[in-house]
């Protein structure tokens, strides 16, 4: 059982955001691994481990030379990383960064690609359908167990009225939700075993892509930002056993009550 | 209009289309000449009239999908349409589970772009995207560059659901083609949850809870406050996180928008995530016990106090009315 994760690294969301000059989100500060990455690497191994055999590679791209995102996944106990990493991959778009990454699981033929339903930072959530789609895979998102039945992969998959049972044959590709698995922390000994594992950094370059990354490839563009409709702070009362009382008034005072 | 034609894709919802299916038409209306749906399933007869009464000229029914997740066959439908029919100058699919697999099935297949979480359209010689960014501070307002049609995942509430009085839509059969592995994926078995109440979406009421709370089974006093207010319960992402409630109940960016008439916030702090699917609601209560958190700065009615105590005599207050 071979499993490719796919994996971003992102500006930590705990820190203040900012757009840059050209309205792309600024990436210049430390980056770190998207945390909703983390179940894909967890279940990922703990589906190698069920099977006995196999090894769980992660997948990246990114505009920096940023990796300590990808030592936390190999800390965690991936086997190895490849990240494509690449100046001209600033302001690649979703179907571009599809591309991107195809290219490289293409060289790995894994049994399972595992993606989050969408990265913490971007969140536009169409990236891991577009890789099944360019890699010719069966896709199920919204992962919220996911299961291998001999050459299958079986999915609880999340819906708007509850969960539907999803069976695809392997290979295949499922996004996961967080409630999929609990991640591991990464241990002591972990990290200093992913000091050694093997982390492999291409250029677009080496993957023969060049024309459908960056701004040109996004074929998209950002014309300016404004300021939303702020809205106000309303009345405020620190509550002196008297609070539920004042919230019925409050209802009663817009008619819902 | 400098928008000749618009293809909606309308996700079939017992014998009738989505809300946000409804929306999207009715937004396409006023963007464009030409409006056609597409659709799936079994009851294309009965969805024919909706769609039409919402601005559709023609409905493509794609048919009864025999249990394949809908994202590959429907995407291929829609490429076939290209094919036969030209291109629309856009796509318009409600971000829902099985709208973002075709939007994203779709653009691979299509080589087009796709813009995700737009939440308004507004014409300004071509289409312009609107994007809340930063908990919906800031709006990121974009366009695409290549040819058409390019693809748009439209985010629930964006637009006021207004029937235009049109007659039926004239139904148009969209076949499927031929499909090879990636066609795999079947769903076996549906269960669907046990829910009282309103939908989330679609609720005038939405009590929530966060981290606040501190446990999991604290989880029960928002369901019942939102019982007692015939109103739907919500859930922060933190605590969709951490187990305590299934992620059906998350309200924000990478959950469900809500605009209910008060939405009541208990033990949120306010991150921005979870701002953005509600803060479109026409009132908002807020009970924290952090007198500097964020969702004060957007709350009508704030509490500052312990949920404990503040939740269960709300909860008193209101059974004591009914």
């Amino acid at each position: 059982m071979n499993i490719v994760v796919c994996v971003k690294q992102i500006p930590d969301p705990a820190a203040p955001q900012a757009l840059d000059a050209s309205h792309n989100l600024d990436r210049s500060g430390k980056l770190i691994l998207d945390e909703a990455d983390t179940y894909g690497v967890e279940m990922a191994l703990q589906l190698v481990d069920k099977a006995g055999t196999g090894e769980v590679t992660v997948v990246s791209m990114g505009s920096g030379a940023d990796v300590a995102g990808l030592r936390n996944a190999l800390a965690m106990g991936a086997a190895k990383a490849v990240i494509v990493s690449d100046d001209s991959l600033r302001g690649t778009d979703a179907l571009g960064t599809a591309k991107v990454l195809a290219a490289v699981i293409r060289r790995i033929t894994p049994d399972l690609v595992l993606c989050a339903t969408e990265s913490s930072d971007g969140y536009t959530g169409t990236t891991p359908v577009q890789l099944a789609e360019l890699l010719g895979l069966p896709s199920i998102t919204f992962a919220k167990s996911v299961a291998i039945e001999g050459s299958s992969v079986k999915v609880d998959r999340q819906t708007e009225s509850g969960y539907d049972e999803v069976t695809a044959p392997l290979p295949a590709l499922v996004t996961v939700t967080a409630g999929v698995v609990e991640p591991r922390y990464a241990s002591f000994k972990g990290i200093m075993a992913a000091k050694s594992k093997p982390l492999e950094v291409l250029s677009v370059a080496d993957l023969g892509l060049g024309a459908e990354t960056g701004v040109a490839g996004a074929r998209q563009v950002v014309i300016d930002v404004v300021a939303s409709e702020a809205r106000s702070a309303g009345e405020k009362h620190v509550d002196e056993g008297d609070g539920a009382e004042k919230i019925v008034a409050f209802l009663e005072s817009i008619k819902v009550l | 209009m400098t928008v000749a034609t618009i293809w909606v894709v309308v996700e079939p919802s017992n014998d009738s289309l989505t809300t946000t299916s409804l929306e999207l038409l009715s937004h396409a209306r006023s963007l464009s000449a030409t409006v056609a749906a597409i659709t799936w399933g079994e009851n294309a007869a009965q969805v024919a009239p909706v769609a039409g009464e919402y601005g559709a000229t023609i409905l493509y029914d794609i048919g009864p999908l025999g249990g394949a997740l809908p994202g590959v066959p429907v995407a291929s439908a829609i490429a076939g349409l290209v094919s036969a029919h030209g291109a629309p100058d856009a796509i318009l699919v409600p971000n829902s589970y099985d709208g973002r697999d075709v939007a994203g099935r779709l653009s691979a297949r299509l080589d087009r772009p796709v813009l995700t979480n737009v939440t308004g359209i507004v014409d300004e010689g071509g289409l312009v995207t609107e994007h809340p960014v930063f908990g919906g501070t800031q709006t990121v307002r974009a366009r695409f560059t290549a040819q058409g049609p390019g693809i748009i995942v439209v985010r629930a509430k964006s637009f006021a659901n207004e029937p235009s009085g049109g007659a039926s839509a004239a139904i148009v059969a969209a076949p499927v083609g031929d499909l090879g592995a990636e066609a795999g994926a079947t769903i076996t078995t549906s269960h669907v949850e046990e829910r009282t109440g309103p939908k989330l979406e679609e609720a005038s009421v939405v009590v929530s809870g966060g981290r606040g709370l501190g446990e999991a089974d604290k989880y029960a006093l928002i369901e019942e406050a939102a019982k007692l207010l015939n109103g739907a319960a919500g859930a922060s992402r933190a605590i969709v996180d951490a187990g305590w409630v299934p992620y059906s109940h998350q309200v924000g960016q990478t959950g469900k928008t809500v605009k209910p008439t008060v939405y009541i916030a208990c033990g949120i702090s306010g991150a921005t995530q979870h701002m953005v699917g509600m803060k479109g609601s026409k009132n908002i209560v807020a009970i924290n016990k952090d007198p500097d958190a964020p969702i004060f700065q957007i709350a009508d009615f704030g509490v500052v106090g312990d949920v404990h105590k503040v939740l269960p005599a709300l909860i008193a207050a209101l059974k004591a009315r009914a």
